[in-house]
This record gives C-alpha cells, sequence and structure tokens, in this order.
C-alpha cells in the first residue's frame, strides 16, 4: 500500500515536474528570441547606417592644377597671414581665377563643374601655406552638385559621360571629406558640414547640465532629507512626476513664451535651447535622484549622526556620494533624450539655416538632431548620405556622452 | 511601580531620565521611566521584544528625533544639563554620547576614514600625526588594531561580521565620548565574536558609562554591573545586576528571568 501510494505521488509528481522544466525552457527560449530580435533590429538600423553614412564622409572633387601668381594675383606671408586675408583674396579676383582654371583644365561644359564656394578652399590651402602663390599646384575642388550626382550615376546622361571621362583621366573622384567635420550648414551638399551643429549641440548640452543637474539633485535632496511629509510636498511630488511625461513640444511652447519673452534677442541661442531642455531633463533628474536617495541605507545615516555629524554633514559625506550612481544614471538617461530632442527646440527657432558654427551662448546655432531633420528635407540626392553621416556623428556623440557618464559612475560606485 | 534597589549608590549619576515618556504619534511606547546611569559602569536594558528598551535607548541621545513621529515628555540630564533644552546643541550632545547599533554599520569607506571621520568633523586633530594617533588609539581600544594595522586603507566593509561591529565601537570611541549606548551590539553575531565584543565592553567600563540593550540574559549577567528590567514600555525593576539575577523582588522580573516568558 505505501509502495502504491509513493508510486502515484511520483507518477503526478514526474508529470508536474515535466510541466515545470517546460515552461521554464519556454520562458528562457522567449527571452532569448526577444533579445536576438532587438540585437538584429540594431544590427540591422546601424549597418544600414554606416553603409550610407561612410559615403556622406566623401565628396566628389575635381583636380585643377594652378598657378596663382602668374594670373596676378598676390599676396605674402604678412599679408596672408592678416585676418581680411580671404576678403582680399575675394577682391583681387580669386572667385574668377579658379573657375577660369577649371574651366580650362576640365574642358567647357553647359552645367557647372565646381561649386560657388570653391574658391574658399582655394584660399584655405593658400592661407596656410603662402609659398603656393608663387608655385604650380594641383587643388582639390569639391565637383558640384550636378557634377557629383552625375558620378554617382544619376541626372543628365550628357553630364554622366562627362563625369566618366574626367573620372577615367583621374581628374575627378570620390575623396575623403575632412572638412565635412569642420564646415557647417551650407546650401548644396558638396558643402556642407557638421561642426555647427555639434558644437550647438554642445553648448546646448553644457546649458542643459548646469541647470539641470544642480538644480535636479538640490530638489532630490531636500525632498528627500529635509522636506516635511505633507500635502504640500505630496503635490510637488505629483508635479514633478507629471512634468517628466508632459510631451516635449509643450516645453518649446513654454521656452517661446517664457524665455523669449525674457531675452528677445537670443532667438535661436544655444542658450535659449539649453534652459528650454533643462526644463525637461530635470524631473528626470529629480525622480530618479529621489529612487537613489532612498536606496541608501537609513543605518549608513544613522552610524554619522550618532558620530556627531551634523544632518548637512550626513547629506553631503555619506548620502550623495553612495547615491551618486543612481543619480547619474538618471542624468544619462535625461541628457541622452534632450541631447536627440527636435520638437521644443523647433519652437524657439533653432531651425533657422545658420551657416557659421556659433561663437558663444548667445549666437544663433542649430543642434545635431535639428540639422538632421533639415537635411532630411533637402530635394537634392547629395543630401541623402550627409544626413545619414550626421547621425552617424549623432550616436557617436551619444556614445561619447555616456561613456563619460558611467566611466563617472563606475568610479564613483561603492559597496555596502 | 517601579522598584529601585536601595542598595545603589545615588552619588555621581552621569544621566538621570526623569519621568520620561516616548511617543510615536498617538502610541504611548515608553511610560513614565526615571532612571539614574551611572558613570564607569556598565549599565543593562533587558526585557522582551517591544518593550521599549531600544526607544529609551535611542531618546539618551536624542537619535529618536530622526523620527518625525517621536514625541519626548519629561527631562534627560547629562551632567546635570538638560539634553532636550532648547540651547542643547544635538551634534555636541551626540559626540558626547555615542552609539553602537544592532547591525554593524561601517561607512564604505576604508577602515582608517571610518575612525578618522568623527575627530575630523570636530576638529580633535591637528594635523595627520595626531589622526593617526586618534586612529591607532582608538583600534587599539576595541581590540581591532592587530588584526588591521597592515590594511587600513581596505574598506570597512569587507571585514568580517565581528571585526566590523568593534570598527564601530572604535569610530565611537574615537570622539572620546562620554557615554557608549549600545543597541543590541551582539545580536547580529556569532558566539566568537560576541566573547570578543563582551571583553571589549569589560575593558571600558572603566573608561566610559555604558549602556548596552540586550536580549541575552547572561550577556547582561556577565557584562553588566547595573540592570533595568523593561516590560511593556514601563521599568520594572533596576539595580545591581548581582540582584536583579539572584534576588529580584517583583515577579515578573522573577518569572523573565527564568525563562518563564519573554
Amino acid at each position: 500500500m505505501s509502495d502504491k501510494a509513493i508510486n502515484n505521488r511520483s507518477e503526478a509528481f514526474q508529470k508536474r515536474l515535466k510541466k515545470r522544466y517546460a515552461a521554464e525552457r519556454r520562458f528562457k527560449y522567449t527571452g532569448l528570441g526577444a533579445i536576438l530580435f532587438s540585437v538584429a533590429v540594431l544590427v540591422f538600423l546601424l549597418g544600414n547606417m554606416s553603409i550610407n553614412g561612410i559615403a556622406g564622409f566623401q565628396r566628389a572633387e575635381v583636380e585643377v592644377s594652378m598657378n596663382l601668381a602668374e594670373s596676378g594675383l598676390s599676396g605674402d606671408a604678412n599679408s596672408l597671414a592678416s585676418d581680411g586675408a580671404l576678403q582680399s583674396l575675394e577682391l583681387q579676383g580669386l572667385p574668377d581665377i579658379v573657375a577660369f582654371y577649371a574651366e580650362q583644365e576640365l574642358g567647357e561644359n553647359d552645367a557647372r563643374i565646381i561649386t560657388d564656394q570653391a574658391w574658399r578652399d582655394v584660399a584655405a590651402e593658400v592661407i596656410a601655406n603662402p609659398q603656393l602663390i608663387q608655385q604650380t599646384h594641383v587643388y582639390s575642388l569639391p565637383a558640384s552638385p550636378d557634377l557629383a550626382s552625375a558620378l554617382a550615376g544619376d541626372g543628365d546622361p550628357k553630364l554622366q559621360a562627362f563625369a566618366q571621362d574626367l573620372a577615367s583621366q583621374d581628374k575627378l573622384s570620390r575623396n575623403w571629406d575632412i572638412g565635412f567635420l569642420t564646415r557647417s550648414d551650407a546650401t548644396n551638399p558638396q558643402e556642407v558640414g557638421i561642426w555647427g551643429a555639434l558644437k550647438g549641440s554642445m553648448l546646448t548640452m553644457l546649458v542643459t547640465l548646469m541647470l539641470a543637474f544642480p538644480i535636479g539633485v538640490l530638489s532630490a535632496l531636500y525632498l528627500e532629507e529635509y522636506a516635511p511629509k505633507n500635502r504640500w510636498t505630496d503635490f510637488i511630488e505629483l508635479s514633478i512626476n507629471n512634468l517628466a511625461a508632459v510631451p516635449s513640444i509643450i516645453f518649446g511652447l513654454l521656452g517661446l513664451a517664457v524665455f523669449l519673452s525674457i531675452f528677445p534677442n537670443f532667438r535661436s541661442a544655444p542658450l535659449i535651447g539649453g534652459m528650454t531642455l533643462a526644463l525637461m531633463t530635470m524631473p528626470v533628474i529629480v525622480i530618479s535622484g529621489r529612487n537613489a536617495i532612498k536606496a541608501v541605507p537609513p543605518s549608513i545615516r544613522d552610524g554619522a549622526l550618532a558620530i556627531g555629524a551634523s544632518p548637512v554633514q550626513v547629506v553631503f559625506h555619506h548620502v550623495l556620494p553612495l547615491a551618486l550612481p543612481g543619480i547619474l544614471t538618471g542624468t544619462i538617461i535625461g541628457m541622452a533624450r534632450a541631447l536627440g530632442e527636435t520638437a521644443p527646440l523647433l519652437m524657439i527657432g533653432m531651425r533657422a539655416f545658420i551657416a557659421s558654427p556659433p561663437d558663444g551662448f548667445t549666437s544663433p546655432a542649430t543642434v545635431l538632431p535639428m540639422q538632421i531633420f533639415l537635411w532630411s528635407d533637402e530635394i537634392d540626392r547629395g543630401f541623402v548620405e550627409r544626413t545619414s553621416a550626421a547621425i552617424i556623428i549623432l550616436l557617436l556623440f551619444l556614445l561619447l556622452m555616456n561613456g563619460l557618464a558611467i566611466y563617472l559612475r563606475n568610479r564613483f560606485e561603492r559597496k555596502w | 511601580m517601579t522598584v529601585i534597589h536601595s542598595g545603589l549608590d545615588a552619588t555621581d549619576p552621569k544621566m538621570r531620565a526623569s519621568d520620561v515618556s516616548v511617543y510615536y504619534g498617538d502610541k504611548k511606547a515608553i511610560d513614565n521611566i526615571s532612571i539614574d546611569i551611572p558613570s564607569k559602569y556598565v549599565t543593562a536594558f533587558i526585557g522582551p521584544s517591544g518593550c521599549g528598551k531600544s526607544t529609551f535607548l535611542r531618546a539618551l541621545n536624542r537619535m529618536n528625533d530622526t523620527i518625525p513621529s517621536a514625541r519626548v515628555e519629561g527631562t534627560i540630564e547629562l551632567d546635570n544639563e538638560d539634553i532636550y533644552a532648547s540651547g542643547m546643541d544635538v551634534v555636541y550632545l551626540r559626540a558626547r554620547v555615542g552609539m553602537v547599533f544592532q547591525k554593524p554599520n561601517p561607512f564604505p569607506k576604508s577602515i582608517y576614514e571610518n575612525i578618522a571621520y568623527g575627530p575630523k568633523i570636530h576638529g580633535l586633530a591637528d594635523g595627520k600625526e595626531q589622526l593617526d594617533e586618534i586612529v591607532e588609539t582608538s583600534l587599539r581600544r576595541a581590540g581591532l588594531w592587530e588584526e588591521v594595522k597592515d590594511r587600513l586603507q581596505d574598506s570597512g566593509t569587507a571585514l568580517s561580521g565581528g571585526q566590523q561591529q568593534r570598527l564601530c565601537i572604535a569610530r565611537a570611541i574615537a570622539v572620546d565620548p562620554e557615554v557608549i549606548l549600545m543597541d543590541e551590539p551582539c545580536s547580529a553575531l556569532d558566539p566568537i565574536a560576541t566573547a570578543k565584543i563582551e571583553e571589549l565592553i569589560d575593558e571600558l567600563s572603566g573608561r566610559y558609562a555604558i549602556v548596552i540593550v540586550t536580549h541575552s540574559m547572561q550577556q547582561a549577567a556577565r557584562v553588566s554591573q547595573r540592570t533595568a528590567f523593561f516590560h511593556l514600555g514601563k521599568m520594572v525593576e533596576y539595580g545591581k545586576t548581582s540582584d536583579i539575577f539572584t534576588n529580584p523582588i517583583e515577579q515578573r522580573t522573577k518569572d523573565y528571568i527564568t525563562g518563564r516568558y519573554g
């Protein structure tokens, strides 16, 4: 009888056991599937972006050999080192000289061969190395957008044939375009650069961090450590939680209505952009900061209080250092969101065409995601690749920012 | 009704509590306790769980201030000074009345920093050498020096439980207190570590007034010279440890000591 009882139990038991293991396996494989799916999506996204983006770091350039001194251009090391060098070269007719040489060297064509601003590349090279004026030198000049797309196999068949001809003579080729990292926005894709938007993003993020981090951390500390628990603090907590969920364009309207009416001259400036984004980032920092502060064991507070530390000393010597890793994690999330944000910045005028990098916090600027948005709207085919390149720069910037925050977090992390 | 043994010398009390009641909100956790805590002796608080001995202990250095709903009535004096008077500086009070907790709670910093923190914030040391000296003396008094002298820069949390608790005692000693409050300091430790802490309490008793809350009656009998028995927020009996354990007056004390309840 006892044997039977054991057998009976063991049968049902075995069945249940099998079921349990099966459920566990299903759960494991579902989780694995989810991870594989997200990895695949990520790989596809990054792969696609890099393939397109790498072309964005290149541009079609024509090789033109010139002797500027023969064309009547003058200038020595001294005059070229002065501030007005570029203007002086322009007044001496450098644009025409460059256009003339290009036509002579590459042959006449109905369409433009080089861009309007190609002479600026020549000028930059000459200013960097004044001896070039006296010599015959081969300059690499940006091909016109039409010629560039003809080289890629697009547009007018006649121009395509012309491009093929030049390419076979090694006079037209796609080269790495280092200038993309140092120029700013322009009207044609051959001459655009990312530096203006990158600098604008850096300045804006700096303003955001400088405002949101201290205000957020101090609010979190006050609410957790000092504020009495009553209806008012409950209301403040509720408001902060709601603030974190407000659609970002609303913050843009707020920036427009409040900040721009206080500083009407700073339209499109990183200062105003940073202030607007700080409004958006602060609640995220407050919420994560409060959670991190709550997670500090009360025994540490007791220990410090019991040897006579004042409440401020407890907070700054013990609670804050232990909560910092958590606070930094929240800051990463908030800042990453702010870096990718375009909607609120649309409202305060950061979508303007700005062809020079911002000089400071108050000069007009644009930011990386806005630049991507603007370029993706352009008709010219060359902008597709430039857009991808800009996205790569944005992702790299994000990676750098997060890497720095993770490094700081690990440095401050302590075990207890 | 509180019974106080006649054999107690009332001279030179370090701390004196008179008619102390502690409330958490509306709940009365401590009911009208009066007690003299002598200097240079070990006083033990015993009693069943939830009888208010820890609450009373925390009232002695105003650690209850951190609990918003807690309220103290009556007076507690340290050297004839009311510690709940408005002019009393809590920071200064806690430097004079140190505390060791149930669970070892070293700061997540180096062993050296753990000890040096108190003297640093109170400005007790002039320069590095004096600070080194305080750290060494405190660790020696806590019987930890020989074990950690070669790894003062290691984290305090890397020590074993018993060592951590002695580190916390050393940390309390470092600010040179007059009274040390210990809230069940051995309840998280194994018997060997417990024996070491008890030995340490014995050594320290000549130098500081020590108040220890404990669940273990054997421990109270071993380390203390005075014992107070708490029950349901009241102090039932207070007297010399030998009297309480061998010749209790109250029936409840007798029942508790003989293990009939609690």
